[in-house]
């Protein structure tokens, strides 16, 4: 997911780092599962979004983060983890500076967290060039997929085409004549817009961009309006996504034209800020509360019990990358200054998941279901989204074949 | 069909414009009678909205929940004015910027550790939640309609108290000459402590009203604060006159550039350019619409001052 | 009569005189800087004290425009977008020396400066504030949305330009302690600069004609003319701070050019006291060096950073060059 321009206050401010929490009650519940021990304590550095307006995703990824190493005793494949956390601000000086000051200061094992493409793609040379594993917990760019990829790099999460691409297809599916396409004026918009066509096949009504940060969307809405779409699909990252729901909603369009969105612009946080008038709304992603797995329904009730909250799809992913860490250091058999192994095994080693089973490709992405979810109620009566079919099996992104790695 | 779209993309423009005109009246008027920079306004637009959500969903009323958080807010105001606000009238504008920024900062962390980072749900009342149909083949939002009501009442309210109280006497005394005024026996700390509770209640006004269209989350204050600046500086500052005509100019040529520049552009252009230099002219549209009118009348288009 | 006596206070503020001895001081202490956080074990922060530099000569250039003139420019982040993407499109098209990428990014500042200066400086005060505001938008929602150059995920460079100091040598930037001396060496030399303007007599003229604009024209002086210089120069200095933070960070993206980083280098100027000849300097340690310490500390450190500042304003009136100096322009 790219990032949507807020007139932050907060981005006007740098560096900072939020000291190392050692985790609490993460004491030595669980046993070692026999592995030997090569370190005494695994370090990750975690960069993420955890202040500003857009601070609410990074918040939610760590605490699924948090989660997952309470869940595996504060260990990840063994050995007792250290976590240091640091706040990117939503900036990419600031998330670069984060990065380079864990592989070069504090010689982290890890990094992970990002959730923004254009921070990641600043900042991730940084643990690159020191032959650091980097996570992802979120952000997913193209270029890391194709030609610029990396062999340090590996996804717990998605390319941030995946969602679209699905859309597309859920599109063609239904079979749809017409769809009205809307995106921010600016390259991951028209990014978004073409992953959708990539896998839609009928007519494209119309593609409208709008101004980056644009609050009022009434123009845009009866232009739509009078084009009279079957569908429509919009990428509207962050609080630009809630605008539009909502005005789309109060405009009475929703009955006209089914509106079809990314899984992100539809998930816990966005649902929570809008509420009832989401009911019924489509979207596409890899994950989804309701999905049947033993470690997905483990997820489900201790996130909620532990944070007061339903968990979204960052938390699903940040639990996930703890997952994947852990996969790795097991496969590494607990060597994690040996950092080919971590990142060898963290492709090949079978990850638990809250999305169930998926594999890493060699370009580091995930090879993976997704799902149309539909927005409904659960049994308590609460908003959440509701798996309505596999999309896709096991898709592996558009860019990978432009990928040296092997 | 063209004729309907028309008509509805001057509503929007209109509607939008009023939006605006809430925010940018109490700047104006900040700006104007106390010759105060004050970039914590949208803080105080972020926290009516805030303040609108939690009230609104504790009494179950939304008109209850607008009217605590108008009158809260201006409370606000008010007590921030008495406070620390007034210490800064006789200093310098940079002195001005630096504390009214370091109070940007300080309301979006304090309503982060209030209401946490979430964004909040504000949402229409059920009874406006639907489009109406204003014409045959033309539905609208029926809380679009509310806003524009709301904006006229206020403007007209405004502009009633402004040009017909001895009050509005007094503040349209104070914008024009402040000395002057003072030496008539207007007591000025008093009506400044007014004005700008008045200015705060606009903010919270505009933040309940556009809560349910648009996002409820931190930072929202930022984003509206430079469209509210583009507004006065348009008007010429200190001009509620100037604020209202600024921001109808600004909604409706906003609204007109997104609408229908592309669509004119895709009539001589090959599409692959037109798609990209529509939307982006019409993003920059209300900048270039301020450069334009400060470059013929630098002291924009109604200078409250001679 | 008077206003002879006015000129010589304001230009009082930027005269060498006993800050001399004090500046030397500094740069000596700046100079040992590096080699005492090595030895102390935290090298890292070498790379956060250069950086420092590179925003000290931003927020430096800003107060050659608010502190000197009086003019209070909000966008003066459009020059440092633009030197720094000027930067960032030669490298990426093949260019790697510093003594072309540099020179080229200020002269491209520069001429966004006489553009933007010709219209904007037709105002004044709020007008101004907010027509240099205006175009600095224009320019950031342009390179947002233009595609070839990267639009919000902006350009990656991968590594610092080559300084060639002689044939068949080049000073290695890549090198932490190199890159740092580099910049206090730039840094120092613009502040002697600025200051050796702001004695001349074309920096007289314009200390006049911020303390009464129409006096100093009845006198004669193009002003406006001598504004618009002035801008430029600070415009092109910004280039050049762009520049150098291109370099140094690797990569270069629409953020630099957002209104957020315009506002942050005018409240570094502020906080370091306006028209003080550091205080670009002393306010750009500060608000970097505060969110640094803040943030290893709290989540909530804008918080604190906001409370700081509305102290700084009620106590400390003339910024942080006030507390100390008798100097700062007491404005």
């Amino acid at each position: 997911m790219n990032p949507f321009h807020i007139a932050s206050i907060g981005s006007l401010f740098s560096t900072r780092r939020i000291q190392g929490l050692a985790l609490a009650g993460a004491l030595a519940a669980s046993a070692l599962s026999g592995i030997a021990i090569g370190a005494d304590k695994v370090r990750v550095g975690m960069v993420s979004t955890l202040s500003g307006p857009p601070g609410a995703l990074g918040i939610d990824m760590r605490d699924g983060f948090n989660l997952a190493l309470k869940h595996l005793g504060g260990k990840l494949g063994g050995i007792p983890v250290e976590l240091l956390v640091a706040d990117d601000n939503f900036n990419p000086e600031t998330g670069k500076q984060a990065v380079e000051r864990f592989v070069k200061r504090d010689k982290v094992d890890f990094v992970t967290g990002i959730i923004y493409s254009n921070i990641m793609l600043a900042a991730g040379q940084a643990a690159f060039e020191s032959g650091t594993p980097y996570v992802s917990a979120n952000a997913g760019p193209s270029q890391y997929a194709g030609k610029d990829c990396n062999p340090w790099f590996v996804s717990a999460a998605w390319q941030n085409d995946s969602f679209h691409e699905a859309a597309g297809q859920h599109a063609t599916n239904k079979g749809f004549k017409t769809v009205y396409l809307m995106a921010p004026n600016y390259p991951a918009g028209k990014d978004a817009l073409t992953g959708f066509k990539r896998y839609y096949k009928g007519k494209v009504a119309d593609e409208v961009y709008v101004r980056l940060g644009q609050l009022d969307f009434a123009a845009e809405l009866a232009q739509l309006r009078a084009a009279k779409p079957e569908a429509v699909f919009v990428f509207f990252p962050g609080g630009m996504g809630v605008n539009f729901i909502k005005q789309y909603v109060a405009a009475g369009l929703a009955k006209d034209s089914t509106l079809i969105l990314p899984g992100f612009s539809a998930d816990q946080d966005i649902i929570s800020a809008v509420g009832d008038s989401m009911l019924g709304l489509f979207n596409t992603a890899h994950w989804s509360p309701d999905l049947d797995n033993a470690d997905n329904k483990r997820f489900m009730a201790d996130f909620q019990t532990e944070y007061k909250r339903i968990p979204s799809v960052y938390a699903a992913q940040g639990y996930d990358t703890a997952m994947l860490m852990d996969a790795g250091v097991r496969g590494a058999k607990g060597k994690v200054e040996n950092r080919a192994a971590l990142m060898k095994a963290m492709k090949t080693v079978k990850a638990r998941s809250v999305r169930g089973d998926y594999r890493i490709g060699a370009n580091g992405y995930p090879v993976q279901n997704y799902y149309l979810r539909v927005i409904g109620k659960d049994a308590q009566g609460q908003i959440v989204n509701k798996t309505m079919g596999t999309i896709f099996a096991n898709h592996a992104d558009a860019y990978g074949k432009e990928c040296k790695l092997k | 069909m063209t004729g309907i779209l028309i008509i509805e993309q001057t509503l929007n423009g209109l509607q939008f414009g009023l939006m605006l005109f809430l925010l940018a009246a109490g700047l104006t008027l900040v700006f104007g009678i106390m010759d105060m920079i004050n970039l914590a306004h949208g803080s105080l637009y972020m926290l009516g909205a805030y303040l609108m959500a939690s009230l609104a969903a504790a009494t179950g009323s939304f008109l209850l929940g607008l009217v605590l958080a108008v009158l809260a807010t201006g409370a606000i105001g008010a007590v921030l004015e008495f406070m620390l606000l007034r210490r800064l009238y006789e200093r310098d504008h940079l002195s001005q910027v630096l504390a009214t920024f370091a109070l940007i900062l300080i309301a979006n962390e304090s309503v982060r550790m209030l209401w946490g980072p979430q964004q909040m749900m504000l949402n229409a009342p059920a009874a406006l939640a639907g489009p109406v149909e204003l014409l045959p083949g033309m539905p609208y939002p029926a809380y679009r309609l509310a806003v524009i009501a709301v904006g006229l009442v206020v403007a007209a309210a405004l502009y009633l108290l402004v040009t017909r109280t001895r009050m509005g006497m007094r503040v349209r005394a104070g914008a024009s000459n402040r000395e002057m005024a003072q030496a008539m026996g207007v007591d000025i700390r008093r009506l400044f402590t007014v004005v700008f509770a008045i200015g705060a209640m606009l903010c919270a006004v505009a933040g309940a009203m556009l809560g349910p269209l648009l996002a409820v989350q931190i930072g929202m204050g930022e984003e509206i604060l430079i469209l509210a600046f583009v507004v006065i500086v348009i008007g010429g500052i200190g001009s509620i006159r100037g604020a209202l005509v600024g921001a109808l100019l600004v909604g409706m040529a906003d609204t007109a550039g997104r609408a229908f520049l592309p669509i004119l552009f895709r009539a001589f252009l090959p599409p692959e350019y037109a798609s990209g230099i529509g939307p982006g002219l019409a993003s920059i549209m209300i900048y270039l619409i301020m450069a334009g009118v400060l470059f013929w009348k630098p002291q924009g288009l109604f200078p409250a001052r001679g | 009569m008077e206003t002879q006596p006015t000129a010589a206070r304001s230009g009082a503020a930027f005269a060498p005189r006993a800050g001399v001895a004090l500046a030397l001081w500094s740069l000596l202490a700046l100079s040992l800087l590096p080699h005492a956080l090595d030895a102390l074990g935290q090298g890292f922060y070498i790379g956060f004290a250069s950086r420092v530099l590179v925003y000290a000569l931003a927020a430096s250039s800003l107060n050659l425009v608010i502190g000197n003139a009086g003019m209070l420019s909000f966008g003066h982040a459009a020059f440092l977008g633009t030197g720094a993407y000027c930067a960032a499109l030669l490298w990426t098209g093949g260019t790697t020396s510093a003594w072309i990428l540099w020179p080229a990014a200020m002269c491209v500042a520069a001429l966004a400066a006489l553009v933007i200066g010709a219209i904007s400086l037709r105002t004044r005060g709020v007008y101004f504030i907010m027509i240099t505001l205006a175009f600095a938008q224009m320019l950031y929602y342009v390179v947002v949305s233009l595609k070839v150059w990267g639009g919000d995920d902006g350009i990656n460079l991968g590594a610092r330009p080559r300084l060639g100091l002689a044939p068949g040598f080049a000073l290695d930037l890549a090198d932490e302690f190199n890159w740092y001396y580099l910049c206090l060496g730039i840094l120092a030399l613009a502040l002697w600069l600025s200051g050796r303007l702001a004695a001349s007599r074309f920096g007289r003229v314009i200390a006049a004609q911020r303390e009464n604009e129409i006096r100093a024209e009845a006198i004669g002086f193009p002003v406006y003319r001598y504004k618009l210089i002035l801008f430029v120069i600070a415009g092109a200095a910004a280039g050049l701070a762009g520049a150098l933070l291109a370099a140094q960070n690797g990569f270069v993206s629409p953020k630099l050019m957002h209104w957020t980083q315009s506002g942050s280098l005018m409240v570094m100027v502020i906080l370091g006291g306006v028209g003080h000849r550091y205080a670009g300097v002393l306010g750009a340690g500060l608000l970097l060096g505060l969110e640094e310490i803040l943030s290893a500390y709290t989540l909530h450190w804008a918080f604190w950073v906001g409370l700081t500042l509305l102290g700084v304003v009620l106590f400390a009136p003339r910024g942080i060059a006030g507390l100390f100096s008798r100097e700062a322009a007491g404005r």
